[in-house]
């Protein structure tokens, strides 16, 4: 092999290695977009005799689906707003003030943030049971909430740090509250940040199976995940391209909302850029 | 520094009244995430129940379900089965992976990167129960890839009954490579561009500036990483039980689904407690291994 050739495979390789792991990444993908406007989708991939976006008109049709959606929405809306209403309650004391505690907290906060939340699951399922909020809507929202404060709170924190604290000082002065300093002075500069946290905290709740799956029981209280679920886990004869219509419905606001929060971390993804301060 | 700002208007108070702003959300983590944390604790000592004679009465059982864990052959082929995906698909296959990935990327053409970079992310940015159908259609024995090998003249396989394990790692690289390759592009970015061509103007290979500049340098970033998926794999159910349930028999059953089957499914929570503990526990001794060899 002359030099030459050697540099030359060298320019190449990376490209075919790359090209490889994209094609493994994309084929299962794939299936899931071609078999939901086939209109006799299979389980394996195969180009469509003809296109139909019939799958889709039927599963946006169905009454249940409307409703599993709806219920996703809400979960995921209502988690995201509280999050970030008590989140940032919370981060401006945190932020502007010397607290004696507020290490320890903000350690035990960034523990918590990383808890495996399968593991506590059993016993919020029992406490669920004894203070009646088994099944209920309402206290999935509320544990949803909880299980990712530690996360809000650790990131609105960092985010009001980098909020210059001169302009609220001079709204105080001006006769300004506390809290009109925050509404009209943090907050305002903070948009970035309360989207960031807002759309992980929704996309989070959305994309989540096992939280509503314990604690939900009544089929006609279930998001849109376990509704996804009960159309596959019942196997045996599935209308595969209702199933993968569902899905792509299903995972769309997942997609936009990460491509908008890409607008808002524009410094990419280094593990240090969240934690500073 | 605005940490350090004492506001003018409340220098009359000791403690300024938003103070109180804490509360709502310290109340909520309390209730409904630290309380939850301690009854894993409580109730892992005790009979509960949700059918038979011990769900009329809450009784302590001491160790019981402990010395029932250590003698459980099942749960031993838990921690096996979690440790093999935890190795499989967090350590070797996402970290490797998403390195890989970041560094061929380095340098290449911007289109081409964007592309690739944007198939590897739909598979993090899918939610998880979508990740599964797509995943389970992908091994099925009329999926994807055998319909591929039978193309091809090659023997099909029953994938999900022959190999359940690799199916579930390879699934959960797929959901999960992503985040790790975002984290490791960033990394190599702060690598000094200056030490790596002086390197490569004293004549030293790839390689050697690989191992010997690039990793040093982004050890940290490693180790942090490491943590952070092994923790969050560590947690995985919903990619498993929807893909496999944790068979054929105990194939895929890992500490989060045999959790799940003992409270649910045998309504056993007293020892499914006990089994969220051994969860939690794995976490910490995990996370603690990670923490000193980052410092070292």
């Amino acid at each position: 092999m002359t030099a030459n050739q050697r540099k030359i495979i060298y320019r190449i390789l990376p490209y075919a290695m790359l090209m490889f792991i994209g094609i493994c990444f994309l084929l299962p993908l794939l299936w899931v977009l071609v078999a939901s406007v086939d209109p006799n989708a299979m389980q394996s991939l195969k180009l469509p005799g003809s296109v139909t976006i019939n799958n889709y008109a039927e599963v946006i049709a169905s009454r249940p689906n409307q409703r599993a959606f709806l219920i996703g929405l809400i979960m995921s809306l209502g988690q995201a707003a509280l999050v970030v209403l008590l989140g940032l309650l919370a981060a401006y004391p945190l932020s502007r003030y010397q607290l004696k505690y507020k290490k320890p907290f903000m350690l035990t906060i960034l523990f918590m943030t990383s808890l495996p939340i399968t593991a506590v699951m059993v016993p919020v399922y029992q406490l669920f049971l004894s203070i009646k909020l088994y099944d209920n809507i309402a206290g999935v929202i509320l544990f949803h909430v909880a299980s990712s404060m530690p996360y809000g709170i650790w990131m609105l924190k960092n985010f009001m740090d980098s909020v210059p604290s001169d302009m609220e000082e001079a709204a105080w002065v001006d006769g300004a509250s506390v809290f009109t300093g925050i509404r009209k002075i943090v907050a305002p500069l903070m948009v970035p940040g309360i989207c960031t946290v807002a759309i992980f905290t929704f996309s989070g709740s959305w994309g989540n199976f096992f939280v509503p799956y314990i604690l939900l029981n009544t089929p006609e209280k279930f998001p849109a995940a376990l509704k996804l679920y009960q159309f596959f886990g019942q196997y045996g004869m599935v209308d595969y391209g209702k199933l993968a219509a569902f899905s792509v419905l299903y995972a769309i606001p997942s997609v936009v909302l990460y491509m908008l929060s890409q607008q808002f971390m524009s410094k990419g993804f280094g593990l240090q850029g969240g934690t500073k301060g | 520094m605005s940490s350090a700002a004492i506001p003018l208007s409340s220098g009359k108070r000791k403690h300024p009244t938003w103070i109180y702003y804490l509360f709502p959300s310290v109340a909520v983590m309390l209730v409904f995430f630290v309380y939850p944390i301690l009854l894993t604790f409580f109730y892992s000592f005790t009979n509960l129940a949700l059918t038979g004679e011990s769900a009329k009465e809450l009784k302590f059982v001491g160790l019981d379900n402990y010395i029932r864990m250590f003698a459980d052959p099942s749960v031993k082929i838990s921690i096996w089965n979690t440790l093999v995906f935890l190795f499989g698909s967090a350590v070797v296959g996402q970290q490797v992976l998403g390195f890989i990935i970041a560094i061929l990327m380095k340098h290449k053409n911007k289109t081409f990167r964007r592309a690739i970079g944007t198939v590897v992310l739909a598979g993090w940015v899918t939610p998880e129960i979508v990740c599964a159908l797509c995943l389970y259609s992908f091994f099925a024995d009329e999926g994807t890839l055998n319909a591929l090998l039978a193309f091809f003249g090659i023997h099909t396989v029953a994938w999900l009954y022959t190999v359940p394990m690799l199916t579930i790692i390879l699934a959960n690289i797929w959901h999960g490579t992503a985040f790790s390759m975002l984290v490791f592009q960033a990394a190599l970015d702060d690598v000094p561009q200056e030490i790596e061509e002086a390197a490569l103007v004293d004549g030293a290979s790839k390689w050697k500036i690989l191992t010997t500049i690039i990793l040093p340098y982004i050890k940290g970033t490693i180790t942090t990483n490491m943590m952070l998926v092994t923790l969050q794999t560590l947690g995985v159910f919903g990619l498993i039980y929807a893909m496999t349930g944790g068979g054929p028999g105990t194939a895929t059953t890992t500490l989060p689904i045999f959790m799940y089957n003992q409270a649910f499914v045998n309504y056993q929570l007293g020892y499914g407690t006990a089994i969220s503990l051994l969860l939690l526990l794995m976490g910490v001794v995990l996370s603690l291994f990670y923490i000193r060899s980052l410092k070292e």
